[in-house]
């Protein structure tokens, strides 16, 4: 095929927002039932535990876009050569943290599946509100989701604003800077959204 | 202020392509107004280091000394830009000098930035208007138009965006802002527009515009403040529709 990189790396900049940021926003408004009580967080995640073909949406929508996403990921970021200390501009940093987010998202997304996922699917565990409070009860794995769960949306709403850059939608600087308050608006709501799910199911309140 | 009476410059030297490089430290006598290069030519008229051992003289590369050639681009104090339009009296002490670590090193300061040359064959940075008959006059450019391109057009291949660009490195083959910001350009152009497919598929080589990663280090440091990553997200939107016509259309030459 002609022109395979460029392809390859726009079906990558596509993927990161639709379906996997769809999945990510979908996914942490699920958890936030939590906050109004287990019987709610049951309620809601026994509804998309119910939904029909769920293991062909799930690999479809959610396993194969991030296996992929994250695979060129971890390529792009070792292709880079790291340089704010010398060019300490605002964007050059956002660029570096979009590459260190991703990999601790990826670390955190692999560990959170193997816990949750698997473990439910090996027959383990059960999809309650049971599992993740006995999870996030230990301090050091609560700490661990806080921070997995923050880089998880920073990477989210940084590459919404690379992703308007890289299909063409933002072109001016005046657009690309409101883009960066939009975008630093989305990162703010979805890391409260999935933090205050987290301390609920921690610590119950 | 206290008079100063030296100058003092470390610079990274190296030989020959494939030797190690070295630093070197260099005291030059203070004069008023003096710049990176004046500097340079007083260790070329008296090539001793700042122990007092003789030593080649330091080799670097320029030519206009007004920043309009792009010739004299190095890395001073950790930062890549003209040694013509860098004054000794706005620089911290001592003045490091490192030759652009993007580019491979001939010699001293020297680097080749042929890559840059070979990034603008790529996507077509010219207008072909070589024939074997007289073509007559092209299509007129509004001024305004003309005004606009001829910002684009201050572009002098300096190659201080793609030293400041953090994927523009030996492990990829990204061709860097300077050339897209060319293609943006040259399809500008009435002339020029005919070919505009050409310049879109060179950028949608291997290499091309998804090399960049919006570290817009590139915008912040072009010595002639051209905008580079609009032209990046123009070419972005120009490559994306001539990818879309190229898969779903049949009408994919234009």
């Amino acid at each position: 095929m002609e022109h395979r990189e460029f392809g390859y790396r726009r079906l990558h900049s596509l993927l990161g927002v639709i379906p996997i940021g769809v999945f990510l926003i979908q996914h942490l408004i699920i958890n936030h039932f939590a906050v109004y009580g287990e019987e709610s967080f049951n309620n809601a995640a026994g509804f998309v535990e119910s939904l029909p073909f769920l293991i062909v949406l799930e690999v479809v929508i959610i396993y194969l876009p991030i296996l992929y996403h994250a695979i060129l990921g971890v390529y792009i970021v070792f292709v880079t050569k790291n340089n704010p200390n010398n060019y300490g501009y605002f964007r050059n940093w956002m660029f570096y943290l979009q590459r260190v987010t991703g990999i601790i998202t990826l670390i955190f997304i692999a560990w959170h599946v193997w816990e949750t996922r698997i473990q439910i699917g090996l027959g383990n565990e059960e999809l309650n509100y049971g599992l993740m409070e006995s999870i996030l009860s230990s301090p050091v794995m609560f700490w661990f989701y806080i921070v997995g769960v923050i880089s998880t949306t920073f990477h989210f709403a940084n590459g919404l604003w690379s992703f308007l850059v890289s299909w063409g939608i933002t072109q001016s600087p005046r657009s690309q800077k409101v883009a960066t308050y939009v975008t630093l608006i989305v990162f703010l709501a979805l890391s409260y959204i999935g933090v205050r799910a987290l301390i609920t199911f921690a610590y119950g309140i | 202020m206290a008079e100063q009476n030296t100058v003092t410059f470390i610079i990274t030297r190296q030989d020959s392509p494939d030797s190690a490089p070295y630093k070197e430290t260099f005291n030059v006598p203070y004069k008023k107004n003096m710049n990176v290069i004046s500097g340079l030519m007083e260790i070329r008229k008296n090539p001793v280091n700042a122990n007092g051992e003789k030593t080649t003289p330091v080799m670097w590369d320029m030519n206009c000394l007004e920043e309009v050639c792009g010739a004299c681009s190095m890395v001073i104090n950790g930062t890549a830009r003209q040694s013509c339009a860098a004054l000794v009296d706005q620089l911290e002490q001592p003045i490091r000098l490192e030759p652009m670590s993007t580019f491979p090193v001939v010699r001293d300061l020297i680097i080749d930035r042929e890559q840059m040359f070979d990034a603008l064959k790529q996507v077509k940075a010219w207008i072909p208007i070589d024939g074997t008959y007289d073509l007559g006059p092209g299509p007129r450019m509004p001024e305004k138009k003309r005004q606009w391109a001829y910002e684009l057009s201050k572009c002098m291949t300096c190659g201080v965006c793609l030293e400041a660009c953090p994927n523009v490195n030996d492990k990829s083959d990204f061709i860097g802002p300077a050339a897209i910001s060319q293609a943006r350009l040259f399809n500008a152009h009435p002339t020029g527009e005919m070919n505009k497919s050409e310049r879109l598929e060179g950028l949608m080589e291997e290499g091309g515009i998804t090399g960049c990663g919006n570290a817009q280090n590139c915008v912040q440091v072009c010595p002639k403040g051209i905008p580079l990553t609009t032209s990046i997200a123009a070419m972005n939107r120009a490559t994306n529709i001539q990818s879309f016509k190229n898969f779903f259309g049949s009408d994919n030459v234009r």
